[in-house]
C-alpha cells in the first residue's frame, strides 16, 4: 500500500497550483475524471442496476422493451411504406437502437449537473466524473439493446461484410461526441436552466427529421422530384451522420465516406466548444448547481 | 506537505432566481439598503476576505451561528467551491464528511457505500477491500453491513462514514456538524482515532455547535460570523470570546 500511489489518485480538484480559469485546470479535470473510472465504472452499472431493482428480469428489461418497440415501429412502418419486412425491421430496430444512444447522451447531458447537484456540493470530485458515468451508462443500455440488433440479424440475415469492424470506431466516436455534448449543453443548462426543456423539444423534433423509421435513399430516390428535394434537406440534420456511420456497418449497407467527415468535423469543433466552456466555467458549475 | 493556504477568499453566491427584487430596485430607484449589488443579479457573499494559513498537525475548530458560512468555509476547503476572488491553495489528500445522506446510495448495502465512498474519496477497489474489515470492526455494525443502507439510523450512518474517512489515512479531514448523532461510547472511540490519524499526518478541520466536540477534537479555534474570520486563536480563548464564558471551566466543572 504505497502512500504516493493514494495521492496520486485522490489528487482531488483541491489542488489549485493554476488559476480557476485555466487549460491545465479544465485537461486536469478530464484527467482526473479518467484516472477514477473504477468509480464511475461502479456508478454506470449501479444505475442499471438500480432502475430495475427488485424487478425479476432486471436489466433483461432494457433488451426487451427495445424489441417491442422496435418491432412494433419496424411493423408499422414497412406497411405503411409497403416495405419489405425483411429489410425494414432490422433497419428501423438498429436505427433505434443507436438514436436511443443518442438522445440519451443530449437529453441526459443537459442535466448531467443537474442531476448530480448533491454530488457536486458535497464532495469534491472532477466534473468529468459525471459525465463518464452518464457516457458509460449509455453505452450499458447500447450494449444491452444489441441483442435485439443480433436477434434480428439473425432472423432475417442481411449483406454483412467485413466493414462490420466498422462499427466499432464509429460507435467509439459517437461516445466522444457524447461526451463534448454532455459537458457544453450540462454546464450552460446549469446557469440557464430553460436549456433542458427546449432540448428536450429539439429532440423529439429531430427524431423525425432523421431517417430512422424511414429511408433516406428510398425518398431522395422518389419519382417525384419535389421529394426527392425535400428529402435531401435530411443531409442538415447532424444527428444522420451520426447515425449512419454506425447503421451503415452494422447492416452492411453501401459506406458513404461523408458521413464520416461531417461526423469527424463536428467532433472537432463540438469539443473546441466544449473545452472553451470547460476551461471558462468549470469552477462556476458548483456556484450554479 | 499537508497545508491549507487562504489568502483574501471571497465565495459570492449569485441568486438566478430572485430577479424580481432587481426590477423593482431599478424601477423605485435609492430606497433601500446594499441587498443586492451593482449587477442585475443578487449575490450573497457566503465568505468575505478570509485569510487563513493552517498546516501540518492543526486541530481546528470552527464556531459561529446557523449561516455564519462554516460549512462554506470547509466546502472551501475542500476544493468544492473556488473562491470567486483571492486564491486557496490546498495541498494533501482531502476527505471530507459533510452531509451525510450525499454519496450514499440508500438502497445498496453497506459493504457497497463503504466502496463507493472510498473510490469517491480517490481509493482503489482494491485498497478499499483490504480495508473494509477494519472499517466492519471499528463501525461496530457487524452484519448490519450487508442490509441496504435505508435500514439503518442516522447514527449508524454517522459510524460508517466516520469509518471510512478514518481508515484511508487522509491528511485533511473536514467534519461539518451532524457526527453528533453518535453515542458518547463510540464518539470517544472515534476520537482516539482521529487524533491518532492528526498526529500521524494530518489536520482536521471541524464545525460543530457541541462545546464538548470541540474540546475533544480541536486546539485552535476559528470563530465565523457574517462570513468572515471574526477570531482566530486557541481554542479556549475563542470559545470565551464567543460564547463570553469560560466553556472549559464549565465542561471541567460538569465533569
Amino acid at each position: 500500500m504505497s502512500s504516493s500511489v493514494n495521492l496520486d489518485a485522490a489528487e482531488s480538484p483541491a489542488t489549485p497550483s493554476a488559476p480557476p480559469r485555466s487549460w491545465q485546470r479544465a485537461f486536469g479535470d478530464l484527467r482526473q475524471g479518467w484516472r477514477q473510472r473504477s468509480l464511475w465504472g461502479y456508478l454506470g452499472w449501479q444505475d442499471i442496476k438500480q432502475r430495475y431493482r427488485r424487478s425479476v428480469l432486471g436489466p433483461l428489461w432494457i433488451s426487451i422493451s427495445m424489441g417491442v418497440l422496435a418491432t412494433g415501429l419496424g411493423i408499422l412502418y414497412a406497411a405503411l411504406f409497403n416495405a419489405d419486412y425483411e429489410k425494414f425491421l432490422p433497419y428501423v430496430a438498429t436505427g433505434l437502437l443507436i438514436w436511443n444512444f443518442i438522445s440519451g447522451c443530449i437529453l441526459e447531458g443537459s442535466e448531467v449537473f443537474i442531476s448530480n447537484e448533491g454530488l457536486i456540493k458535497f464532495l469534491p470530485a472532477p466534473l468529468s466524473l459525471h459525465v463518464f458515468r452518464l457516457i458509460w451508462r449509455q453505452t450499458l443500455f447500447f450494449l444491452h439493446n444489441l441483442v435485439i440488433w443480433l436477434i434480428l440479424i439473425l432472423l432475417f440475415p442481411q449483406p454483412i461484410s467485413w466493414t462490420l469492424v466498422l462499427a466499432v470506431p464509429a460507435f467509439a466516436l459517437l461516445m466522444v461526441n457524447g461526451f463534448w455534448i454532455a459537458i457544453l449543453s450540462g454546464i450552460i443548462a446549469t446557469r440557464f436552466r430553460d436549456i433542458p426543456p427546449i432540448i428536450a423539444s429539439v429532440v423529439q423534433l429531430v427524431f423525425y427529421m432523421t431517417p430512422i423509421v424511414w429511408d433516406y435513399n428510398t425518398l431522395a430516390n422518389n419519382p417525384n422530384p419535389h421529394v426527392a428535394e425535400r428529402a435531401q434537406l435530411a443531409e442538415l440534420n447532424p444527428v444522420m451522420h451520426f447515425l449512419e456511420i454506425v447503421r451503415e456497418p452494422m447492416l452492411g449497407e453501401q459506406i458513404f465516406w461523408r458521413h464520416w467527415i461531417v461526423a469527424g468535423a463536428i467532433t472537432v469543433v463540438g469539443w473546441a466548444a466544449a473545452l472553451l466552456v470547460l476551461r471558462n466555467y468549470r469552477s462556476r458549475v458548483a456556484y450554479w448547481v | 506537505m499537508v497545508s491549507i493556504d487562504i489568502q483574501h477568499a471571497f465565495v459570492d453566491f449569485p441568486i438566478f432566481d430572485a430577479k424580481s427584487r432587481s426590477l423593482k430596485k431599478a424601477v423605485l430607484g435609492k430606497a433601500g439598503g446594499r441587498i443586492g449589488t451593482e449587477s442585475r443579479v443578487p449575490i450573497i457573499e457566503a465568505l468575505r476576505d478570509i485569510n487563513l494559513s493552517l498546516h501540518q498537525g492543526a486541530r481546528v475548530g470552527l464556531v459561529g451561528h446557523n449561516g455564519a458560512g462554516k460549512s462554506t468555509l470547509l466546502r472551501l476547503m475542500s476544493g468544492i467551491y473556488e473562491p470567486t476572488r483571492g486564491s486557496a491553495l490546498i495541498q494533501g489528500k482531502v476527505a471530507p464528511v459533510f452531509d451525510l445522506g450525499v454519496g450514499m446510495d440508500p438502497e445498496i448495502s453497506g459493504f457497497e457505500n463503504i466502496m463507493v465512498r472510498g473510490l469517491f474519496l480517490g481509493m482503489t477497489r482494491k485498497q478499499m477491500q483490504a480495508r473494509v474489515d477494519d472499517i466492519a470492526e471499528f463501525s461496530e455494525l457487524g452484519d448490519y453491513l450487508s442490509m441496504p443502507l435505508r435500514t439503518y439510523s442516522t447514527g449508524m450512518r454517522v459510524r460508517l462514514a466516520l469509518g471510512v474517512v478514518t481508515s484511508i489515512d487522509p491528511e485533511i479531514l473536514l467534519l461539518d456538524e451532524g457526527i453528533g448523532a453518535v453515542d458518547a461510547e463510540f464518539l470517544a472511540k472515534a476520537r482516539d482515532r482521529l487524533n491518532a490519524l492528526v498526529e500521524r499526518s494530518g489536520m482536521l478541520v471541524f464545525a460543530s455547535h457541541s462545546d464538548e466536540f470541540l474540546v475533544d477534537l480541536c486546539d485552535t479555534g476559528i470563530w465565523m460570523d457574517h462570513g468572515q474570520i471574526k477570531d482566530h486563536g486557541p481554542l479556549r480563548d475563542v470559545l470565551n470570546h464567543y460564547k463570553g464564558r469560560d466553556v472549559y471551566a464549565e465542561l471541567s466543572e460538569r465533569r
